[in-house]
């Protein structure tokens, strides 16, 4: 039994089933969210030290051994994930005490919040394939609920879409897990792993791999399949948007990270070769969509999409740097993309609007905001020394060393046409003056309410300050990238470790 | 029987799909509603279908005597369809929020948000 492999399941949940027993009193909700954040963070820094230290850590539920239980395992890979939802999570309880309308708050903002966190956990840490189908709904409900809180116009009908496509992947999920279930009459993904190696049948797992691909790559946001992304992010309050980029795209990527160098590893040739070209188009139109947008969010939801494409890159040129790449660059983005959701929620406290026509002239009021802006900006477009320019060094650098020449060409392309759109947001929010119309709800020269203040700006703060750590402390996260990877291209070693080599 | 409970699941899922791409959000949800049925029954047929066989051992045996059915696939099912259930109850609630706010229920003109 081990404590820590099950802390960052159990607090979400716990705090999640006190906050609905705090129902009416929403002051001892908001202090129990961010006390549970911030235990859900030492929580995950514990068990990343301990898989670290200790190598792969397994819990089997009830005692029963492995291929017949449900087991939990921890890899590097697992253990980053929980940490970096830690981060989100905390930074995200933080904001939501001021960002949040109390309307919300009252109906449940925070139960659904920590529902979220406990889903999201799950899902990173569990080793059995229907056991992640279930953390995906757990996650998928809490999710819908946030995307709908307030009910206005623009939220129902992006949460029609929403709530359509990721049903639909997660149907084409479960037939994929019953065929599979069919064919090697396992769900333990160890247990997997192991006999469809030693399978005849390769066409059938082909298929089954190719229906993974398509519910993972709809929850991941992939090309051609993410179109219920830009129509639904950018509709809820932004700590939902925030903490929507942050994590749950990132745990379809997840997913396919470990399905795709764990159990379908048979036919590389054909699997990863869709998975790159999937990849390369999902840089473009993420990019490009992006380039075509006029709202803050909108913007940095298009981004989103162009940003899985860099992480499915590394998974599917399936060398050992690119899979470190890809690790690194999960790790920068998380971090980047949620800090850049949150300026955009100030911007919007003190201009009251998203539109780039309505915002302007921050720059003159509060410097100190532009700049918080500027590095996880820059770094999402890859500017040294921040992380971002680290994460996509490695993976183009990766890309060349695979001789997929045209591939890092449009990689190297996307981060160009990444840099001219947070220079038009800039140019737009920032530097350009404050329209006229928009002046009277200003305000930019009046001071937010003290209380208020600082909860808007510490997750800000906080955030940067992990940039600016990735980006000058490389090392240490490269090593970490560099074990995960190891233990992703070795998969016998995942098997080693959860089934004990007593099956044989 | 198997074959021909492989043709109910493909109808199933034309069926379901056919019902999405229509443009009223209730038959979408109608559509959903066949596509997680789909699922779960694809899930019974693929994982073999056994007639008359619980799996239950004689008293005192260690090992069932004849073939039994595999009972893992009706616990999946069956938290399956307790998923889809729940899921489902949202998704009503939520076409008929929708309607309320929008004030149709055609797809077609719920298209503010799309880029």
């Amino acid at each position: 039994m081990n404590l820590e492999l099950a802390l960052p399941i159990l607090i979400p949940l716990i705090s999640g089933a006190v906050s609905v027993a705090l129902w009416r009193s929403v002051r001892y909700q908001r202090i129990l969210a961010v006390v549970a954040t911030a235990l859900l963070l030492a929580a995950s820094v514990w068990l990343l030290r301990s898989t670290v230290d200790q190598g792969f850590l397994v819990m089997e539920m009830g005692s029963w051994p492995a291929p017949f239980s449900i087991v939990f395992v921890s890899d590097i890979l697992s253990a980053i994930m929980i940490v970096l939802t830690g981060i989100i999570g905390l930074a995200i309880a933080i904001y939501s005490l001021a960002s949040t309308p109390s309307g919300h708050e009252k109906f449940g903002y925070y139960p659904l919040m920590h529902l979220l966190l406990a889903g999201v956990s799950g899902s990173f840490l569990t080793g059995d394939i229907f056991n992640l189908f279930v953390w995906f709904e757990v996650m998928l409900l809490a999710s819908f609920a946030l995307l709908t809180l307030g009910g206005e116009r623009a939220q129902m009908e992006g949460a029609i879409k929403y709530v359509t496509l990721n049903l639909f992947s997660s149907a084409i999920f479960l037939s994929a897990v019953g065929l599979l279930y069919g064919t090697v009459g396992t769900l333990n993904m160890a247990d997997i792993a192991q006999k469809v190696a030693s399978l005849e049948d390769a066409g059938m797992v082909t298929v089954v791999s190719m229906m993974f691909m398509v519910s993972f790559g709809i929850k991941a946001a992939a090309f051609p399949l993410f179109f219920w992304l830009p129509a639904s992010y950018h509709t809820p309050q932004v700590a939902v948007s925030a903490l929507f980029a942050g994590l749950l795209t990132k745990v379809g990527v997840y997913a396919l990270y470990r399905v795709f160098t764990l159990i379908f590893t048979q036919d590389v040739e054909y699997t990863h070769t869709i998975l790159l070209w999937a990849a390369a188009l999902t840089m473009l139109t993420g990019v490009l969509g992006a380039a075509a947008q006029f709202e803050f969010r909108r913007i940095l939801s298009f981004h989103i999409v162009s940003q899985i494409g860099y992480m499915i890159l590394g998974l599917a040129l399936f060398t050992p740097l690119a899979i470190i790449g890809g690790v690194f660059y999960i790790m920068h983005h998380i971090i980047v993309k949620t800090n850049l959701f949150l300026v955009s929620g100030i911007t919007y406290r003190l201009l009251g609007s998203y539109e780039l026509q309505d915002l302007g002239g921050v720059y003159k009021e509060r410097p100190m905001l532009a700049l918080l802006f500027l590095i996880p900006a820059l770094s999402l477009a890859g500017i040294p020394p921040l992380s971002g320019f680290f994460a996509k060094f490695v993976v183009i650098r990766a890309g060349l060393e695979a001789e997929a020449y045209v591939i890092t060409g449009i990689a190297l392309l996307v981060g160009l046409l990444t840099l001219y759109s947070m220079i038009k947001i800039w140019a737009e929010v920032f530097w350009k003056e404050t329209p006229e119309h928009t002046k009277s709800l200003s305000l930019l020269k009046g001071d937010m309410k003290k209380s208020h203040a600082w909860a808007y700006y510490v997750p800000v703060v906080g955030l940067a300050a992990c940039t600016l750590y990735i980006g000058l402390n490389g090392q240490p996260i490269y090593e970490l990238a560099e074990m995960a990877a190891d233990q992703l291209m070795n998969p016998e070693l995942y098997i080693e470790a959860v089934l004990g080599g007593a099956q044989q | 029987m198997e074959s021909l409970m492989a043709y109910v699941v493909g109808i199933l899922f034309a069926a379901a799909i056919y019902m999405m791409l229509r443009r009223s959000i209730v038959k979408l949800v109608i559509g959903l509603m066949i596509l997680s049925n789909a699922a779960n029954l694809l899930i019974f047929v693929v994982s073999g279908m056994t007639r008359g066989a619980p799996p239950l051992l004689p008293e005192g045996a260690d090992a069932p005597l004849g073939i039994v059915a595999d009972p893992l696939p009706q616990a999946l099912i069956l938290t399956a369809i307790v998923i889809a259930f729940g899921v489902l109850a949202f998704a009503v609630v939520l076409i008929r929020r929708a309607y309320e706010v929008v004030g149709t229920d055609d797809l077609d003109q719920m298209k503010d948000t799309d880029t």
